[in-house]
């Protein structure tokens, strides 16, 4: 049996599927292939907060305690898993190692497609936008 | 009991990953092999139903109206244009309505039954939960999908960012919560209470209304859980999503099961998609009781699945080919020398 009114049906399928399968066009045409973003990493300083793992991970979640416990409960000093004291700080303790915003905290962010909105006050260490 | 089973075969489905994954150390199964494999099953399957549909007979004209036609007194009559389109323009707006707004739903009335001393009274009153629980449930649904191509595609696209930041535009926490999540799980949780609780609406309900559902929760649950409490490595997964649209598959050490969890459901709904009542998505669509413009009155239509070596034959001819046997049971005869046409024949 023919399709009466295949032209709008055919259309729309087209339209579907070439939606769908865009990523892949995308993919194959204009990233290539896919690397994880290269960190530019403090120089002399061999360890971060807490493990590598957890801050990969966990680090919106470390900052996010820091600023509660530093507005909040006025706790201003962190003591990691090995016992080691930081000041909580997001521009003086990571910043200070993490010298760069645009070449650490941002290449994994744009990446991620996040934004942190952190920087409409926090001065990144380039200093103001 | 339907739900039941439902929750429990969703529980068994993710049960398959955490062993896969953990125990048996299938990641390049649950991680490649399994979603590009359900991908193309959901692809050739939706194409094989649409094409199906396209190819099966619709002989009428059958849209359902609900308002007024147009009338022999414009004035008086107001034509209802998007409730009863008569033109192509019309029922496109209306379509727009349906798709965007999902307007047929908005109309949804309910039924009671009131003891007065007269006797029972039936009342209709309107009642929008059921749009209101479906339409946070879809778009939020379509908001994730959308947000989800920060994984595929690199560099990600600017509505991908407009979106994330609308999102996430309440800043609460880290990772930013997103409406789209609450609203997610509130509108399957609402979509699934009133299955249950709603005695009507639970008596018609089978395992095919549940599953959906539980799955979809399991799936919003899963990527809830990876994003807020597990907290996966995004770059990570995205080296591996990335590696499945580049066709050049590695799959990074460091990623959660929960991730392996959460693409095992998203497979089974890919596959199980074509074949469910979910294809609602392109029957919208393709509804004759919607897409088609209330014409009949103004236009004469021949239905094109008529086999065209079946000629009409008028009541006129009729009467002239069974004339003798009408007039000798008695029926009236419009044209009365058709009584004896066969003789003079
Ligand atoms: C004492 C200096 C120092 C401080 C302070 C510091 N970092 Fe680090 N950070 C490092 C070093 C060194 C590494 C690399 C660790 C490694 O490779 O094992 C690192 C790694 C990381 C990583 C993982 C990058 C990757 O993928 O390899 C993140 C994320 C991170 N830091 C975020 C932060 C945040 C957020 C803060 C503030 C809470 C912070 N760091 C404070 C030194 C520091
Ligand atoms: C509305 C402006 C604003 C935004 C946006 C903002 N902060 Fe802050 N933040 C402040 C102010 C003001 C303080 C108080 C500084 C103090 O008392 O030392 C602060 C303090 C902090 C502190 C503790 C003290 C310090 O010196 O760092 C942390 C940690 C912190 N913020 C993290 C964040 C993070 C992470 C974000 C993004 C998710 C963020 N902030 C976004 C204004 C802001
Ligand atoms: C290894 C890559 C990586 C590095 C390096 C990194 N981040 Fe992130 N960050 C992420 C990812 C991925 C997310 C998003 C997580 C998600 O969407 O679930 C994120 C999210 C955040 C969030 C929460 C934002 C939101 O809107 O949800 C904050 C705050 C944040 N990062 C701060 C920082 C800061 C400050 C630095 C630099 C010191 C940094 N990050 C470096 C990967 C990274």
């Amino acid at each position: 049996m023919k399709m009466h009114y295949g032209a709008p049906i055919i259309v729309g399928l087209v339209i579907f599927v070439g939606a769908l399968c865009a990523p892949f066009v995308v993919g194959m045409a204009v990233t290539k292939t896919y690397k994880q973003p290269e960190l530019k990493m403090p120089a002399n300083e061999k360890e971060c907060v807490e493990s590598k793992e957890f801050m990969r991970e966990k680090h919106m979640q470390l900052l996010n305690d820091w600023r509660d416990w530093a507005l909040r409960d006025g706790k201003r000093i962190y003591t990691n898993h090995a016992g080691k004291e930081f000041t909580i700080s997001l521009q003086n303790t990571c910043m200070k190692c993490h010298i760069s915003k645009a070449d650490f905290c941002d290449k994994c962010h744009t990446d991620a497609g996040v934004s942190p909105y952190c920087w409409d006050c926090h001065i990144q260490p380039e200093g103001l936008k | 009991m339907n739900a039941l089973y439902s929750l429990l075969f969703v529980f068994l489905l993710v049960l398959i990953p955490l062993f896969g994954v953990d125990a048996a150390h299938m990641k390049t199964i649950f991680g490649v092999c399994i979603p590009i494999t359900a991908f193309i099953i959901f692809l050739l399957g939706f194409i094989y139903k649409v094409v199906n549909w396209g190819r099966s007979a619709v002989p009428f004209r059958i849209p359902t109206t609900g308002g007024q036609f147009k009338s022999f007194d414009p004035v008086l009559f107001k034509q209802n244009k998007y409730d009863c389109p008569q033109t192509g323009a019309q029922t496109f707006v209306r379509m727009v309505l349906e798709v965007f707004a999902f307007r047929s739903l908005f109309r949804n009335t309910e039924a009671s039954l009131h003891e007065t001393k007269g006797g029972p009274v039936v009342a209709y009153k309107s009642s929008k939960w059921l749009w209101l629980f479906a339409i946070t449930f879809h778009y939020s649904f379509f908001i994730i999908a959308l947000r989800h191509l920060r994984l595929f595609l690199e560099p990600v696209p600017f509505f991908v960012n407009g979106l994330e930041f609308v999102d996430g535009l309440l800043q609460i926490g880290a990772p930013t919560m997103y409406l789209a999540d609450i609203g997610l799980v509130a509108g399957v949780l609402l979509l699934l209470g009133r299955r249950m609780i709603n005695p009507r609406v639970n008596y018609i309900s089978y395992v095919s209304d549940y599953f959906p559902l539980f799955l979809i929760l399991a799936i919003a649950l899963s990527g809830v859980y990876m994003r807020y409490f597990a907290m996966v490595d995004v770059i990570a997964i995205k080296e591996l999503t990335m590696g499945l649209v580049t066709f050049n598959y590695h799959i990074p050490e460091t990623i959660d099961v929960s991730f392996f969890v959460h693409v095992f459901l998203v497979s089974v709904l890919m596959v199980y998609f074509p074949f469910s009542k979910l294809m609602h998505l392109p029957g919208v669509f393709l509804s004759p009781t919607r897409n088609m413009p209330n014409d009949t009155r103004a236009k004469h239509h021949v239905n094109p699945w008529n086999d065209p070596n079946i000629k009409a034959h008028s009541y006129a001819d009729y009467e002239k080919h069974f004339g003798p046997a009408m007039a000798e049971a008695g029926l009236p005869l419009d044209n009365p020398e058709n009584a004896g046409a066969e003789e003079k024949a």
